[in-house]
């Protein structure tokens, strides 16, 4: 027996509704034999992941703050993989927008005191995000050069330049020769959204605005129908008129002004200043969370929030049920594995085919297939 | 201590160069697998583990082997049957790595390990850069073999040349009556196995020892090998030694000190100046520019071989990242 | 009845209302790891010590523990913290630098839960303790070692980051070593990572390679140790007793007890004696411990056993007369570093055969 997939004509509309329901619990199935395994509670495991930190108000803001860079950078990098165009430098474009948009509270301090510093912190940090996407794409237009390296190297370079940053000219003079730069004050800081509940902050609804325009772009807009065509057939595209060039810098910088804005709101809000390590790896995660999220804006909200949801889970259950960080990860990959898997049931029918051998022996059975 | 240095270099080559002459066939075939770095831990945990119970590191070697190739078929099955987005299962398979290969290890950390020795040939090995030669481990003339038997089974076989036309085209070789997905799924599991491999000489020869994600980041960077050689065997050889070459170097300027630089004497002391000039020079740059050289090197050879659009062409796997399944 | 479930409901709502305060006398002391507890390193030394700690206080009956490995030192930090304070931890241990301003805003929320931040300086509020090891010291006796045990004359240091603990570990070293031999000196190497065991086996060849003897450390893998073994010259452990991945290499090692600190602190907070404090503790409270003298003569043996008596005694490494790196006075005859001053070092003193990175 093997399995053999069989293109649907068209989407199936039933199995995309259905596919996340039946990745859940076929997670939910996995992990409560891993955790059985180990000796845990299945029921308090599964309920510490993914229920418990939903039940606190504290604990939805911090899902917000978890989810907004995962989001911002995801919608970006979405409009890039449907065009054709493979950055997976969103992590080094997330720090160059930290980097550039952090210019002002630490070489101009005095500006913090302006109610224009967070808005001009803000474009400096999605210019300054694609700014640094643009080398990729200008490589790949200019000299048909991989995007998918030489993104992948701008990461390594974008966090050793902070890292220098920080170790050494932007140095806060008043933390004792310890790698971080000063702490941003006043206007500088990213509001919170209700105080008195959490610490969530704006970049959410970044997020979330960004990703209904980036969805309207998509599904509404001429620009939008370009860039599909283009990342279908670049021949098509050509034959439409469309320029492929154009399309790999309007996706490069758009997804890389995005994720320089992520990475300005990460340092502005949740954390509050340069430090050696600002991203637990959101550029990279983003990637999960866009292709979660099936390309699609509205979706990559969804899947943003369900990732952050296996962070937060992950500690409750780390807490509660004293399951090991390292159990914590293989469970998140498990998760991506079968989401995968089930979205395959959206284009494909599979079917069982009976081996070769058999087959030989029950040619009926080939006739069938 | 020239010799010394050198075998440096290659000890921390080998695992990058291995890891990334399994990706290429990957690679050649059409199919990209980032999971490097979740296979190799794995490898590394199990060759680990399985060396330190039976005390044998070759059979830690060999189950090294098998557990990045086994590893590598849930990437498998998800890419190749269930026609899966690439980029995202390799980066869950690297994430499922990272965590299952922690709670395997959990027992194993700080026990020494058993180490993989060096050959030793009376005679060959204790002549001058004899053991360069002739007095390696074995893991080092395992990775040339393998270089070798990629590059002649690509180039020299008839199997080789059906591999390349399924990551060139799945569509004609289908056509062709080529089971395409049979073929991927062999050149995943020779690369997860090559990985495994890798990962087995970090934990076996390189430093003995398991410890929670010893590998680095060494997947990744053999991954941008594998584009930086332009999907050419030799040329992941060269750039393996060049990386390791260029890393370690960095350590030696590190540790030298103006006073140790006498390479010449009399009339030719004007090289031991210069010697020392360029040592300040090296030192004068923050350790972070140094250690961010050889991406931004691969990023300027990488620009230098794709201005050449046919050379290109030829060597890169038209069909990479892109699922196939067949119609019927 | 009714009384009966007003006066359920009333003392719920006090246990409630009392917050921190924990119930009967069981405690929960809880730990913010930086990496895997299974580093070998640094946060495998703060979990031994959770553990050394909770076996000292009566076992799980009077202290639980929680921990949580591996939390990035960015936004999560906080969240984890709090998560910690929310969840029931009468005190939370932060183990490392970049979690300080994240430990110190949650403490401001949380005033009946203390909080105490590993190597940091911050104490916003009350509840917010501060501790670090004077690990240097173990390094000055090390470096009386090295300059005993090395025929060259000099010794290898592979050292992590350019952070004042990295540097004063490097000038304590040295000093050590030239109480015995003025000329002695250090080749440093900036392996730019804690752990990369790979690395920092290149690093240790490449110092090998140029000369040194002698092999010490402040990076976290037994990587160097083992490649000192193959090379058959001698090693000094780091963090933990990596006698086993040398026993014919290791000297000594300078193992991080963090269990009596750990015992202490949360024993304070059992019987309500808790205090902020700043502590920075050394050889004589225990805080840092050596490894047993291995493989060195006896009359090495002794110098290092008595060096580390004087400091026991009360003897700072670093005091005068002491000079910079160039050449420069740095203290005089008699003067000790003011413990500020050690704990913001951005300099070398004579000696050390290297240019501190710059910063």
């Amino acid at each position: 027996m093997r399995l053999e997939l069989a293109k649907r004509p068209q989407h199936s509309k039933l199995f995309s509704a259905l596919s996340p329901f039946i990745a859940f619990v076929l997670t939910v199935i996995a992990g409560a034999i891993l955790f059985a395994l180990l000796g845990k509670s299945p029921g308090a495991a599964l309920y510490a992941y993914f229920i418990a930190p939903l039940t606190d108000l504290w604990s939805l803001h911090e899902l917000a703050i978890k989810a907004a860079p995962l989001i911002l950078i995801a919608v970006g990098l979405a409009v890039c993989y449907l065009s054709n165009n493979w950055n997976i430098g969103a992590e080094g474009q997330f720090v160059m927008g930290a980097v550039v948009g952090a210019m002002l509270p630490i070489l101009y301090p005095g500006l913090q005191q302006s109610p224009l510093a967070l808005p001009v912190m803000l474009v400096m940090g999605a210019l300054g995000g694609a700014a640094y996407a643009a080398i990729p794409a200008f490589l790949k237009a200019r000299f048909n050069t991989n995007e998918i390296l030489t993104s992948l190297m701008l990461v390594y370079v974008a966090q050793l330049f902070l890292d220098w940053l920080v170790r050494g000219p932007w140095r806060d003079p008043a933390a004792m020769n310890f790698p971080q730069a000063p702490r941003f004050t006043g206007y500088a800081v990213l509001p919170e959204l209700l105080p008195s509940a959490g610490r969530a902050n704006i970049g959410i609804l970044f997020a979330l605005i960004a990703a209904v325009l980036v969805w309207i772009l998509l599904a509404r807009t001429r620009k939008g129908f370009e860039i599909r065509v283009i990342g279908m057939s670049p021949r098509a595209g050509r034959f439409a008129g469309f320029s492929t060039r154009g399309a790999i810098f309007f996706s490069f910088l758009l997804s890389g002004a995005l994720a320089g804005l992520a990475g300005i709101s990460e340092v502005s809000g949740a954390i509050g200043r340069l430090q050696p390590s600002i991203s637990p790896g959101y550029g990279f995660a983003a990637i999960i969370v866009a292709f979660l999220g099936r390309l699609n804006p509205l979706g990559i909200v969804a899947a943003g929030f369900v990732l952050a949801l296996t962070y937060l889970g992950g500690e409750v259950a780390q807490i509660e049920v004293g399951v090991s960080d390292k159990v914590v990860r293989a469970f998140q990959g498990l998760l991506l594995f079968f989401v995968l898997a089930c979205d395959t049931l959206i284009h494909y029918r599979i079917r069982f085919v009976p081996s070769e051998r058999l087959a030989a022996v029950l040619p009926e059975a080939k006739s069938d297939a | 201590m020239l010799e010394s240095i050198l075998l440096t270099i290659a000890t921390a080559s080998t695992p990058l160069l291995i890891a990334a002459i399994g990706e290429l066939v990957v690679e050649r075939s059409g199919v990209l697998n980032l999971g490097v770095e979740g296979m190799m831990l794995m490898g590394a945990v199990i060759g680990f583990g399985v060396a330190l119970t039976t005390g044998n590191p070759w059979l830690g070697v060999l189950a090294g082997i098998v557990a990045g190739a086994a590893f590598s078929m849930l990437f498998a099955f998800l890419a190749l049957t269930l026609a899966t987005n690439q980029v995202a299962t390799g980066l869950a398979l690297t994430l499922l790595g990272v965590g299952a290969s922690g709670m395997i290890g959990e027992a194993f950390v700080g026990q020494p390990g058993v180490k993989l020795t060096p050959i030793y040939i009376p005679g060959l090995t204790d002549m001058p850069f004899g053991r360069l030669f002739f007095g390696q481990d074995p893991m080092f003339y395992i990775s040339l073999l393998l270089v070798a038997g990629v590059s002649w089974f690509l180039f020299r076989t008839r199997a080789g040349l059906t591999l390349r036309s399924v990551g060139d085209s799945h569509t004609s070789a289908h056509a062709l009556g080529i089971k395409v997905i049979r073929i991927r799924y062999a050149a995943v599991a020779f690369g997860g196995a090559c990985a495994g491999l890798a990962g087995a000489q970090m934990s076996l020869v390189y430093t003995s020892q398991w410890i929670e994600n010893m590998t680095a980041g060494r997947g990744w960077i053999a991954l941008a090998l594998v584009v930086f050689a332009s999907w050419r065997p030799t040329r992941v050889l060269l750039g393996a030694y060049l990386f390791g070459a260029i890393t370690i170097a960095q350590l030696h300027v590190q540790a030298l000190s103006p006073n140790d630089i006498a390479v010449g004497a009399g009339p030719l002391w004007f090289l031991s100046e210069a010697g020392r000039w360029l040592l300040s020079v090296l030192k004068s740059v923050p350790a972070q520019f140094l250690s961010a050289l050889p991406y931004l090197a691969t990023v300027v050879v990488l620009v230098l071989i794709s201005r050449n659009r046919r050379l290109t062409l030829i060597n890169t796997p038209a069909c990479l990242g892109r699922p196939f399944v067949p119609d019927r | 009845m009714r009384k009966l479930i007003i006066a359920l409901a009333a003392s719920a709502a006090a246990i409630i209302a009392s917050g921190g305060a924990f119930a009967a006398d069981k405690a929960k002391a809880c730990f913010i790891y930086v990496g895997p507890i299974g580093d070998f390193g640094w946060s495998y030394q703060h979990h031994q010590g959770a553990l050394e700690m909770q076996k000292n206080l009566g076992g799980e009956e009077k202290v639980e523990i929680a921990y949580l490995e591996s939390v990035p030192e960015g936004a999560d930090a906080e969240r984890a913290i709090e998560r910690f304070a929310r969840s029931g931890c009468n005190i939370i241990f932060t183990t490392s630098f970049g979690y300080m301003d994240a430990t110190n805003a949650v403490a401001g929320k949380f005033p009946d839960v203390k909080f105490e931040h590993a190597t940091g300086f911050k104490r916003d509020t009350p509840n917010v303790s501060t501790y670090n090891s004077k690990f240097h010291e173990g390094r000055y006796v090390q470096g009386v070692i090295a300059a005993k045990m090395s025929k060259a004359g000099v010794a290898g240091y592979i050292a992590s980051f350019p952070i004042p603990e990295v540097v004063m570990g490097i000038n304590s070293f040295v000093l050590g070593a030239q109480s015995v031999n003025p000329d002695f000196k250090v080749k440093v190497v900036w392996a730019n990572t804690w752990f990369d065991p790979g690395k920092e086996a290149d690093a240790a060849k490449a110092l090998l390679d140029q000369g040194v003897d002698i092999i010490t450390q402040h990076t976290d893998s037994t990587a160097p140790m083992q490649v000192a073994h193959e090379r058959g010259v001698k090693a000094f452990g780091q963090a933990s007793d990596m006698i086993k991945f040398g026993p014919e290499t290791q000297l000594t090692s300078i193992v991080d007890n963090w269990g009596p600190y750990y015992t202490e602190r949360v024993k304070a907070v059992m019987d309500g004696s808790w205090k902020q404090v700043d502590v920075w503790g050394g050889m004589k409270e225990g805080h840092v411990v050596m490894a047993p003298y291995t493989n060195m003569p006896d009359d090495v043996k002794k110098a290092a056993e008595e060096t580390q008596a004087k400091i026991v005694a009360g003897f700072n490494p670093f005091t005068g007369p002491i000079k910079k790196q160039d050449g420069s006075e740095w203290l005089a005859a008699g003067a000790t570093a003011p413990d500020g001053e050690l704990l913001g070092l951005n300099f070398y003193v004579q000696g050390v055969d290297d240019q501190l990175p710059k910063q």
